[in-house]
């Protein structure tokens, strides 16, 4: 059956939507992602959407419900990498995702999941620390 | 009905001239057209009265043979209202028309007093309709004219500048309403993408009056970006502005405002964990000018 891959990347979990969702596809996607986080102890969720090109109001709640449920097992989701035409669509059709935090890339996300002094450190850090 | 295209057709010639003359004292513009040309707009109009009251009759103007009259109309108004012709001049062309046509009405039928009054009614009401058709297509071409500006203005009036490296700013001069939301909202989301910017800056120190409309399409805007991950500031609140907007009870709690385009500005460069700083020692001053850089920039001056 046709699934969303959910990556581990250290203490974080990857997901990256490049296929249209239907209802079956992101239940088995909650379904995965709250097994994983409960499995691995995640601490954080990267959803990554740069290649969706059309949302609807489906998708917008189905990003809210995996933060939500990803908040009480005790992970933080990011949703990275959203088009311009879809978070105009996203607020046309008045769904704000107050919930969710957002980036606009991977490297972002992952700079704000783990946070300052974290071990992660982004190039431009690498670089000022070596100047 | 096809007796006025007859009295037309036989009295060709002495209509045109009169008409022509009258015009020439009432409205004629030398200055931004020649006689020939007035001449062959004038016959080639009468010539399409007369096949049109053949067709379709005198009383039925919105009729198929009536197509060419109104077409041929249309097009010598919109030349006209782009030459720069008045709406009252343009009238006036079909309008005047209506004495020489009455004389040559008269002439023809001075013996039976009701069937000329018959004749001069379905005339007049014919040039009356005429002349409204001209005023009509005057009005569309004048608004063809604005819209297109407007659509000018509104690709003009939206640059998305780039301040620093991931730092963007959009100062929005005028109104905003809902069109130019929808402009401004995608230019800023495209010009995020493409330079991969955390921080944008929307500047509305050119915004004449913020209410509630406007403000929710601020919201709008703001939201968007943040759902894709970049912050937005608004800068540029002027007094007069900042107390309009709590006095119409505008939420904008979790929107971060300042006064000015530099605040908003520092402050940005502040969260991207940039500072500014003045180079060399307070007491120097070789330059003289206060040369402030910061971030990368600032690295490869020292």
């Amino acid at each position: 059956m046709e699934r969303i891959p959910v990556l581990r990347m250290g203490s974080l979990l990857l997901i990256t939507i490049q296929v249209d969702m239907h209802d079956k596809l992101a239940l088995q996607l909650q379904d995965d992602v709250t097994e994983r986080i409960s499995d691995w102890g995640s601490t954080g969720v990267l959803i990554d959407i740069s290649s969706l090109e059309i949302v609807d109001s489906f998708i917008g709640r189905m990003l809210a419900n995996i933060a939500a449920m990803s908040r009480v097992l005790g992970a933080e989701t990011v949703v990275v990498g959203m088009q311009p035409a879809v978070a105009i669509t996203l607020v046309e059709l008045g769904m704000s995702l107050p919930g969710v935090r957002t980036a606009l890339s991977v490297e972002a996300g992952m700079e704000l999941l783990y946070g300052a002094g974290a071990g992660f450190r982004s190039e431009s850090d690498h670089e000022r620390s070596e100047a | 009905m096809s007796e006025l295209a007859e009295i037309i057709s036989r009295n060709e010639d002495q209509i045109r001239s009169e008409w022509t003359r009258d015009m020439s004292k009432s409205v004629e513009r030398a200055d931004l057209m020649s006689k020939t040309e007035l001449d062959e707009q004038c016959s080639a109009l009468l010539k399409a009265i007369v096949d049109g009251s053949r067709v379709s009759g005198v009383r039925e103007i919105t009729g198929a043979g009536w197509n060419a009259a109104r077409d041929l109309l249309t097009e010598i108004t919109a030349s006209r209202a782009r030459q720069g012709f008045s709406p009252s001049e343009v009238a006036t062309f079909v309008l005047s028309l209506k004495q020489p046509l009455f004389a040559a009405i008269r002439r023809e039928m001075s013996k039976s007093a009701d069937k000329m009054f018959e004749t001069l009614w379905g005339a007049t009401e014919l040039l009356d309709g005429l002349a409204l058709i001209t005023t009509e297509s005057y009005i569309a071409t004048r608004e063809e004219f604005i819209a297109r500006q407007q659509q000018e203005l509104l690709e003009l009036s939206t640059p998305v500048v780039k301040l620093w490296d991931g730092i963007l700013a959009l100062p929005i001069i005028g109104t905003l309403d809902s069109a130019r939301t929808q402009v401004v909202m995608e230019n800023l989301l495209q010009t995020v993408v493409s330079t991969n910017s955390k921080y944008a800056i929307i500047d509305i120190t050119g915004v004449p009056t913020v209410d509630t409309l406007v403000a929710q399409h601020l919201l709008k805007t703001i939201t968007a970006a943040r759902l894709m991950g970049a912050d937005c500031i608004i800068s540029g609140v002027r007094p007069q502005i900042a107390q309009t907007i709590v006095h119409l009870g505008i939420n904008l709690e979790d929107v971060i405002t300042r006064a000015k385009l530099s605040d908003a500005f520092a402050l940005a460069l502040q969260r991207s964990g940039r500072t500014v700083v003045r180079i060399g020692s307070a007491g120097s001053a070789a330059s003289g000018a206060p040369r402030a850089l910061a971030g990368p920039l600032a690295k490869q001056e020292d």
